[in-house]
């Protein structure tokens, strides 16, 4: 075999270009060089303090309680007597209302939040000059059919209120200043963010683990991530919600009162019809009240008590002097 | 116009419905979603799907009764379902195109015929035998059939990898066999770089089908001989490799037209003259019918005997799916149940229970959103060959005219009560009994001895097995609540 000798001059060429390439991967290699394995450590971002959406106080105007067997009178009724809603909500405002979406369920066996009462109250936050209206809730059962089987979809299209769904991108993780539990935890954060002020709408539900499932508890839906978790200490991660989201206000329905088999229900003989409306400021105090409707004292409620303790509201909702009213109206 | 250009247009008209209804395929009102849309169009179209199922049944479900009119029209006209309708051969087509280059003699060559294209006769009459086993017979079609292989590959991997990648979807969909779909697809689809629609020449039953029942066609293409100067370029794009330049294959020819476009002497037509250079019937031999035939009875019979039960395997059926037996004779495996399911519950079967089993529609309740819904009876309207029975609410629940049956059962649940919070450790929890969805709850609780926790029990008269309680169930894996197909309704119930 006789093979052709390479030549002088592409030998230098060759190794000239090897030389470079082998200096190009060192070169890399050091560049990209790390001497200490990655830490374990937990990073602890977005340490957030409370999330604050309250107005100024107005004596003797924190909470009312009235009496009806309609939704949209009562709330409208328990609304005005805080001061109408041009009290919370100011012109050009965003609104974000937070309803019970848990389950995909229609609405008569209550076992989620009313759409008549999301229709009323989403028509008083644009009467009173609201920009915009966004309902959003992160459900137990598959989102999108809540939303839909709960009819309130059907209530936000009708009422020009925008339904945000648990979008992925709209989490994300947060750390609240003095928790134990919402550290580094996801949370359904962009609905907040887009918004001046923030209204709860919860219903008077059973609860086999927290014992009652009221406005305090509603705030569960703002959890992303393995939120089952926390059902192991369910009362603080109650309290920690209301120490992170300091809501405009709160509507308690117990029109009809989920009495038994909650939080899920599923059956009209579940329901007590208490015909009774709350709206509040102090979410501890609605909830006091909340919990007569199911023959409970707020001393059974430990989420309640804790929430006093760390002066998120009162326990002793009468202290307050609530506004009664009582209207006829079905609507 | 001419005939190429109209079978292109053709072409991308039925490709883009094919993915139009996919993508619909959602539960909703918009136009977007799935209100009138027939979104089985393709799969009723399907004459394999039809005669699969008459082989295993002895049935002609309703709505495959359209695939007549793709059976008449072919024995009018020929292979016209492969050449302008196929989507998935419109596919193969387009990448072959963009694989290989312009040089006509290169191309020539490229679509020479190959005798090895019998094969998907063989697999077709394999796959006939074994749906037409008789008592034990199973509906393997779908594996291969390219209407709801293509279909499943849309619905399993590219609309979910669109709707992640894009943020088009609110929620994320996961299907859990996503590598086998991947590879299946993705091989099929290269494969056309070795041999332009290498799927359709050698692999694909449907278009053996056709290419048994194109014999008496009216229309065909004809060369004539007397226009005919013998330069072959006629052979260079056929898209069947049936060769019109030497004695065309008419089983093989796809109706593409190209010849008629490559003939620079007007010698090749598609009329009625009748050809002096044409084979009708295709390459197959009576002992190698014989052998496919003698595979496909050994097939099953063997596959099934790894012993792997869809029971043992944790194999969890949607609600409405018939019994085991009867499901296996119908499920084609095109995925439109787990497309269309909101929550995302229903999921392929992979291999644990055999290949008879692969792509088959299962319950995993540790992916989707939320176990199976309560008031949810969507994929049982969707499925093209009710495998999956229509199921009204009422009949789901147990309610109205049900009210004595009760409600549907799709397995029980089990409360593994080594990794239960309460049972294993004493920390409080209850998440499954607070998000059982029936009244009565069928997880009920009861206080410990000392009577200072509740643990959660499972009343299995109650218990519908929708999963619920095992997708929110905090402690990772599978759960500490588990739902099996134990006492589902489809079955005779001997326990529980």
């Amino acid at each position: 075999m006789t093979q052709n000798k390479i030549s002088r001059r592409d030998f230098i060429v060759r190794c000239t270009k090897a030389g470079f390439s082998a200096a190009a991967a060192a070169a890399l290699a050091g560049w990209l060089y790390e001497s200490d394995p990655a830490k374990l450590s937990v990073q602890f971002d977005n340490i957030v303090d409370v999330m604050n959406y309250s107005t100024p106080s107005v004596a003797g105007k924190t909470m009312s309680i009235v009496i009806g067997p309609g939704r949209q009178t009562t709330v409208t009724k328990a609304v005005e007597l805080l001061g109408g809603m041009e009290r919370f909500v100011k012109p050009g405002e965003n609104v974000l209302l937070k309803p019970n979406v848990g389950f995909a369920m229609p609405p008569r066996v209550c076992a989620t939040t009313h759409p008549d009462l999301i229709a009323q109250v989403t028509k008083l936050c644009y009467q009173a000059g609201a920009k915009k209206v966004f309902i959003a809730d992160n459900p137990i059962n598959d989102p999108k059919s809540c939303f839909e089987l709960t009819q309130i979809a059907s209530a936000a299209q009708k009422n020009g209120a925008e339904i945000l769904l648990p979008r992925q991108d709209y989490f994300k993780p947060i750390t609240l200043k003095g928790a134990e539990l919402i550290t580094n935890w996801q949370i359904l954060y962009e609905p907040l963010k887009k918004v001046d002020k923030v209204i709860g709408l919860a219903i008077v539900k059973d609860h086999k683990r927290s014992i009652a499932s009221m406005s305090m508890k509603n705030w569960y839906g703002m959890l992303g991530g393995n939120r089952s978790i926390f059902h192991q200490d369910i009362d603080k991660i109650i309290v920690e919600l209301a120490m992170l989201i300091k809501p405009t206000l709160v509507i308690l329905d117990g029109t009809q009162v989920m009495v038994s088999n909650g939080p899920t229900g599923g059956s009209e003989s579940d329901l007590k019809q208490a015909n009774t409306m709350i709206a509040s400021c102090d979410q501890v105090a609605a909830d006091s009240f909340g919990a007569s409707l199911l023959d409970l004292k707020p001393q059974d409620l430990p989420y309640l008590v804790k929430a006093e303790k760390l002066g998120l509201g009162t326990t002793d909702y009468q202290s307050l002097k609530p506004l009664y009213a009582q209207v006829t109206g079905a609507g | 116009m001419k005939l190429t250009t109209a079978r292109r247009i053709s072409q991308v008209f039925f490709f883009a419905l094919f993915i139009w209804l996919c993508a619909v395929t959602t539960v909703g009102e918009k136009f977007w979603q799935q209100r009138g849309w027939s979104v089985n169009f393709f799969l009723n179209l399907d004459p394999l799907g039809a005669i699969g199922t008459v082989l295993s049944t002895h049935k002609l479900y309703a709505p495959l009764l359209w695939s007549l009119i793709t059976i008449i029209l072919t024995i009018l006209i020929g292979r016209f379902f492969c050449g302008l309708v196929c989507p998935f051969g419109a596919l193969h087509q387009f990448v072959s195109h963009f694989a290989h280059g312009k040089k006509t003699a290169k191309l020539i060559s490229l679509h020479k015929y190959h005798k090895a294209q019998n094969i998907k006769y063989y697999i077709l009459i394999i796959l006939l035998v074994i749906a037409g086993l008789g008592g034990s017979s199973s509906l393997m079609i779908g594996l291969l059939d390219p209407i709801p292989l293509f279909t499943r590959s849309v619905n399993l991997l590219i609309l979910p990898i669109i709707g992640t990648s894009t943020k088009i979807t609110a929620i994320n969909r996961f299907y859990q066999t996503s590598l086998l779909t991947l590879t299946v697809f993705l091989t099929f689809v290269l494969l056309n770089f070795y041999k332009p629609r290498f799927f359709c020449l050698f692999i694909c039953p449907l278009g053996a089908l056709f290419g048994l029942i194109n014999r008496f066609a009216i229309l065909r293409i004809n060369r004539n001989l007397s226009n005919c100067t013998n330069c072959k370029l006629c052979n260079s794009h056929c898209q069947g490799s049936c060769e019109p330049a030497e004695t065309i294959k008419l089983s093989e020819c796809l109706v593409c037209f190209n010849c008629l476009d490559d003939c620079k002497d007007n010698a090749v037509d598609f009329n009625t003259a009748k050809s002096e250079t044409i084979q009708v019937s295709p390459d197959l031999s009576r002992r190698g019918f014989i052998a496919a035939a003698f595979t496909g009875l050994l097939t099953l019979p063997a596959l099934r005997l790894a012993g792997a039960s869809y029971k043992d395997s944790n194999l969890i059926r949607p609600p409405g799916a018939l019994p085991e037996n009867e499901f296996i004779k119908r499920c084609l495996k095109c995925g439109q149940c787990m497309r269309l399911c909101p929550t995302n519950v229903i999921q392929p079967a992979g291999l644990e229970a055999g290949l008879e089993n692969l792509w088959t529609p299962v319950m995993n309740n540790r992916i989707g959103s939320s176990g199976c819904q309560l008031n949810c009876v969507a994929c049982g309207y969707i499925c093209p060959t009710a495998a999956i029975r229509p199921l009204t609410l009422a009949e789901k629940l147990g309610k109205g005219d049900f009210g004595t049956k009760g409600p549907v059962k799709i397995g029980t649940a089990f409360v593994d009560r080594s990794k239960c919070l309460p049972w294993a450790y004493g920390i409080p929890c209850l998440v499954c009994q607070e998000n059982c969805p029936v009244s009565p709850k069928a997880i009920y609780t009861q206080p410990d001895d000392d009577k200072t926790l509740l643990r959660p029990y499972v009343d299995p008269q109650r218990c519908i097995g929708c999963g619920i309680c095992q997708h929110e169930c905090p402690v990772g894996s599978k759960g500490a609540i588990i739902v099996t197909p134990d006492g589902q309704s489809r079955e005779n119930k001997f326990f529980l």
